[in-house]
C-alpha cells in the first residue's frame, strides 16, 4: 500500500506543495509576507503542517466510511473526525430538502482541514498574505486584508469560461466546482457550476446540488445510468446519474439552467452560499446577491493571469 | 512501487490495496482514485498521477519534498545520486499492450541519459532450470518430474557433480490439463521466489529443492559438492600423500580410488600393498560399485569403511602398513595402521600432514546446493509497452544498445530470436515474482539503454519520468546486488565497451 506522497511542483521548495494519497490530490501555495526571508520560512512552516496534517487524513475517513457514504438526517449519528464533521456541518443544511451524503463535501473538506493546519501554527496578525489548498478543483482560501486571489473557471476540455477574483473583504473562502466529467458522478447535466461559499465543504456539497439540478428530466437526449453500474460502492447507489447528454437548443439549455439556479438561489437566500456560475453548453448563469441575471459566456472572459484553476472535481 | 497483488476477491470484483480506502472494484471498472483498474481480474494502474505528468509536459520539474525534521537525517544522496536504479519489481503491467510500461525511468549516467523502461512481464513461456548438486542418483534422464502427481518437467542431463531439471516451459503450463498449469505455476512462483518445493522424480528420488539452498534427497541434506569421484581425487592429491602414508582409498559412490594401485601411485613409484578392494575393478586403481549408494560415506551406503577391504595380500603386505581411507568429500576419514595380522587398526590421531591434505580435500568440495534459474521469453506484447515497435527492442538487445535486467539482476539474453533471458534467482530481490491465473508468472524486467536510443527504437518518449519521481513512488528499496554489473554502467553497452 502506498502512504501519503508529498512533492514540489516547481523545481525547488518554494514551489508549490503537492500532496497525494490514494484518492486525494492536493495542490498547496502559500506566499506573500514583508519580506522574501519571511515569505520563504512562513512557506516551509505551513508546508510542513501540511504534510504532518496529510498522514492521517485519508485513515480518518476510510475509518468512518461507511457513515461518511449513508444519507445525512438530523437523527444520524455525528462522525468524530475533523474532516468528517465538516462534511458533515457542510452538508447537513443541505439535508432538508435534498438526498446527500457527507462524500459530497469531502474534496473541499480535506482541502479545509489542511489550510486550517497550515494557518492554525501562525498567530493572528502573522500569517502569510495568502494561502490555498486547491483539492482537484474545490479550493480553499486564506486572505489577509487587501490581499486577492484570481480564480479561472475552465471547462473539462481546458476551454476557459472565464475568471473571476476572491478578496478579503469578500466573505467567500472556499471554492468548488461540480458538473458532469471529473470523478464525481452528477444527477445534473451542468457542464461547470462552480460556487463561491465561507468554506470549501459548503461550496462542495452546494455545487453537487446545484449541478444536479441543472436538469431536463425525461429529456431522450440525456443517458442516465444508475450510479452503482458507473462506479462500484457508489453512494449514491440506484439513483440515476448522468452519462451524457445530446445536443440541446438554446432554449432546453435555458431550462436546465433555471432550474438550477433557482436551487441555488434557495441557498444563496439561506446564506449557505455566497455565489455561483453556471454553464451549460454556451450558456451562463450568474447567481449573486442579484437578481438572477442570464450572462453569455463571454462576460466572463477576464484579464489576467490565473492564479488557480478551478475544474471539475 | 505501487504494488498490484490482489489479495482477496469478492464476486468477482478485486480489492485494490493500494491506499487505505481499498475499494473493491469490478471488472472494467476503476477505483476511486481513477488511477486502479479491474482489467480482467487484474489490477492495473491505468492513470499515473497526472499532475505531476502535466507538470512534466509543461517542463516542469518535480523536487521530493523533505520535511525540515527529518533534513538532516534523510540520505538525500538516493534521489540525486546515480546510485538508485528501479527494478520492475511491483511495477505492474500493461494492458492493453499499446500502453507504455508502467515506469519509463530517465537519469543520467556519466552524462548520458539513460531510460529504463520497467515493467512486469507475465510470462506464459517461462519455466526454472534447476541445478542440483549432488552425485546421487535423482532419476533416469528424461523421466518425469513431479509436484502432487502432475508433471511440471523433466530430468534432463547429468553435468559435472550435479543433475540438472527442466521444469516449467509452455507445455506444463498451459498445454497439459488444468491442474498440471496451476501446480506448475505455483511450483515455479516458489522456486523463483527462493520458497522450497517437494519434487519427486519418476523411478527416482524424492527431494526438496530450493534456491540457494543445499538439496534435500530422500530425506537427507546434501553436504557438499564433490571435488572429483575416488580416482580423480587420488590424481589431484597423491604428491600431498607421498611420504606421509603407504595407501589411500577415497570411497565414492561412482569410482572408489586406490593410490597404490592407480596410475598416480605407480608414477610416483608408491609400492604396492596387498590392498583388496570388494566392487568391481575397471581400471588399474578405480572401482565401480564399491558399495550401495546411500548417505554414508562418498554416496555410499558405507558407514565402516573397512566393509569395502577385503583381507591384504599377506605376500604383499607387512605390520605397520600406514593407510588412510577418506571420503571423496573428505567429510568422512580413517587412519589405520596394520597390525601383526594385518588387521587395520584405527588410530586415535592422524598425523598432520594427512590432517591437511584431508582438509584439502574437504576444502575443495564446494556446499552443495540447488540453483535455480529463471528462464523465460518477452513477448511481443511486453515489448510493446516499452517501443512502439517491439521488434526493434529485440534488436537493440541484441545489439547491445539495451541491457536487459530482472529485478536489477543481470539478465543472460539467449542469442537467437526474440529476447529469451535467464537470470539467477538468488541475486534478485526477494519475493520478486508473482502471478496471474492464466497461469503464468509475473517477472520484473528491466530494459536500459540510452535516450537517444530509446526515442530511435520508438519510445514511449511522453511515459519518460525521472528517477527521482520514480523513487517516490517505490514502496521498497534494496542495496545494489553483490557482483552484479549495475545496469546503467557504460560497460553493459555496445557504445561503452
Amino acid at each position: 500500500m502506498t502512504g501519503p506522497l508529498a512533492h514540489y511542483l516547481d523545481g525547488d521548495r518554494n514551489g508549490r506543495l503537492h500532496l497525494q494519497h490514494g484518492p486525494i490530490d492536493l495542490v498547496i501555495g502559500v506566499d506573500g509576507a514583508a519580506s522574501v526571508v519571511a515569505e520563504e520560512a512562513m512557506r516551509r512552516a505551513a508546508f510542513n503542517a501540511a504534510v504532518a496534517r496529510f498522514q492521517t487524513v485519508l485513515d480518518e475517513l476510510v475509518s468512518e466510511l461507511a457513515l461518511l457514504r449513508a444519507p445525512v438526517t438530523p437523527q444520524s449519528p455525528s462522525p468524530r473526525g475533523a474532516v468528517a464533521r465538516r462534511m458533515w456541518a457542510a452538508t447537513l443544511p443541505l439535508a432538508e430538502t435534498r438526498f446527500i451524503t457527507p462524500m459530497a463535501a469531502v474534496a473541499g473538506g480535506v482541502a479545509d482541514e489542511i489550510l486550517a493546519a497550515m494557518m492554525r501554527i501562525f498567530p493572528a496578525g502573522a500569517r502569510p498574505y495568502r494561502a490555498y489548498v486547491n483539492n482537484g478543483g474545490d479550493i480553499a482560501l486564506h486572505l489577509e486584508a487587501g490581499a486577492e486571489f484570481r480564480i479561472a473557471i475552465s471547462r473539462e476540455d481546458g476551454v476557459s469560461l472565464g475568471a473571476f477574483a476572491v478578496n478579503a473583504a469578500n466573505p467567500s473562502r472556499g471554492i468548488a466546482t461540480s458538473g458532469r466529467g471529473g470523478r464525481s458522478l452528477s444527477m445534473g447535466i451542468a457542464d461547470s457550476v462552480t460556487v463561491g461559499a465561507r468554506t470549501a465543504a459548503a461550496a462542495d456539497a452546494a455545487a453537487t446540488l446545484i449541478a444536479n439540478a441543472v436538469d431536463l428530466p425525461g429529456h431522450p437526449a440525456i443517458l442516465r445510468a444508475r450510479a452503482i453500474d458507473v462506479i462500484d460502492n457508489s453512494d449514491l447507489g440506484e439513483r440515476l446519474v448522468v452519462r451524457g447528454c445530446g445536443p440541446l437548443n438554446a432554449e432546453e439549455a435555458q431550462r436546465a439552467l433555471s432550474a438550477g439556479a433557482r436551487e441555488a438561489e434557495k441557498f444563496l437566500a439561506r446564506g449557505l452560499i455566497d455565489r455561483t456560475a453556471l454553464f451549460l453548453k454556451d450558456q451562463g448563469r450568474l447567481v449573486d446577491h442579484f437578481p438572477i441575471s442570464s450572462i453569455s459566456t463571454a462576460r466572463y472572459v477576464a484579464a489576467g493571469t490565473p492564479l488557480e484553476h478551478s475544474q471539475h472535481a | 512501487m505501487v504494488k498490484q497483488h490482489v489479495e482477496s476477491a469478492v464476486n468477482g470484483k478485486i480489492r485494490c490495496d493500494a491506499c487505505p480506502v481499498m475499494c473493491y472494484i469490478a471488472e472494467g471498472r476503476s477505483g476511486a482514485c481513477d488511477r486502479y483498474a479491474n482489467i480482467a481480474g487484474d489490477l492495473i494502474r491505468v492513470d499515473p498521477l497526472t499532475v505531476i505528468e502535466s507538470r512534466l509536459s509543461d517542463g516542469g520539474k518535480i523536487v521530493p519534498f523533505l520535511p525540515d525534521t527529518t533534513t538532516a537525517e534523510w540520505d538525500g544522496d538516493i534521489v540525486h545520486a546515480n546510485s538508485s536504479f528501479i527494478t520492475a519489481i511491483g511495477a505492474g503491467t500493461t494492458y492493453p499492450d499499446y500502453k507504455p510500461a508502467p515506469f519509463i525511468v530517465s537519469q543520467k549516467q556519466n552524462g548520458v541519459d539513460m531510460v529504463t523502461v520497467v515493467t512486469e512481464g507475465i510470462f506464459s513461456y517461462c519455466g526454472a532450470k534447476v541445478k542440483i548438486d549432488t552425485d546421487r542418483f535423482l532419476g533416469p534422464e528424461s523421466a518425469a518430474v513431479r509436484v502432487d502427481g502432475e508433471q511440471i518437467g523433466h530430468v534432463t542431463t547429468g553435468e559435472y557433480g550435479s543433475q540438472m531439471l527442466s521444469l516449467g516451459g509452455v507445455h506444463h503450463l498451459t498445454g497439459g490439463s488444468k491442474k498440471e498449469g496451476r501446480v506448475t505455476c505455483e511450483a515455479l512462483l516458489k522456486l523463483c521466489n527462493t520458497n522450497p518445493v517437494e519434487l519427486s522424480i519418476d523411478g527416482g528420488a524424492t527431494l526438496i529443492v530450493q534456491a540457494g539452498r543445499a538439496p534435500i534427497i530422500n530425506g537427507a541434506e546434501e553436504q557438499r559438492m564433490r571435488v572429483g569421484c575416488g580416482s580423480a581425487t587420488i590424481g589431484m592429491f597423491a604428491k600431498q600423500w607421498l611420504g606421509h602414508v603407504d595407501e589411500v582409498v577415497v570411497v565414492d559412490d561412482h569410482i572408489t580410488g586406490v593410490l597404490s594401485e592407480h596410475q598416480a601411485g605407480k608414477l610416483l613409484d608408491i609400492p604396492p600393498t596387498g590392498i583388496k578392494i570388494k566392487g568391481r575393478r575397471s581400471t588399474p586403481g578405480r572401482y565401480f560399485q564399491v558399495a550401495e549408494p546411500g548417505t554414508g560415506w562418498g554416496g555410499t551406503d558405507v558407514s565402516d569403511p573397512l566393509s569395502i577391504i577385503a583381507d591384504f595380500d599377506p605376500k604383499t603386505a607387512y605390520p605397520g602398513l600406514r593407510m588412510l581411507m577418506v571420503s571423496t568429500t573428505g567429510e568422512q576419514y580413517g587412519y589405520y595402521i596394520l597390525d601383526e595380522n594385518l588387521q587395520p587398526i584405527l588410530q586415535t590421531t592422524l598425523p598432520a600432514a594427512l590432517q591437511q591434505s584431508v582438509e584439502i580435500v574437504a576444502e575443495n568440495c564446494e556446499p552443495a546446493m540447488s540453483s535455480v534459474m529463471f528462464m523465460g521469453g518477452a513477448g511481443g506484447s511486453l515489448r510493446a509497452g516499452v517501443t512502439t515497435n517491439p521488434v526493434r527492442l529485440t534488436r537493440a538487445v541484441k545489439d547491445a544498445l539495451t541491457y536487459v535486467s530482472c529485478g536489477g539482476a543481470p539478465a543472460y539474453v539467449w542469442p537467437g530470436g526474440g529476447i529469451t533471458v535467464m537470470t539467477d534467482v538468488t541475486r534478485m530481490p526477494s519475493n520478486a515474482f508473482g502471478y496471474v491465473p492464466t497461469p503464468a508468472l509475473v517477472a520484473p524486467i528491466e530494459f536500459t539503454m540510452r535516450l537517444d536510443d530509446y526515442r530511435a527504437l520508438g519510445g514511449h518518449m511522453e511515459a519518460v519520468i525521472p528517477i527521482a519521481e520514480a523513487l517516490e513512488q517505490a514502496e521498497r528499496r534494496v542495496g545494489a546486488i553483490a557482483g552484479s554489473a549495475w545496469p546503467t554502467a557504460e560497460r553493459n553497452f555496445q557504445w561503452g565497451a
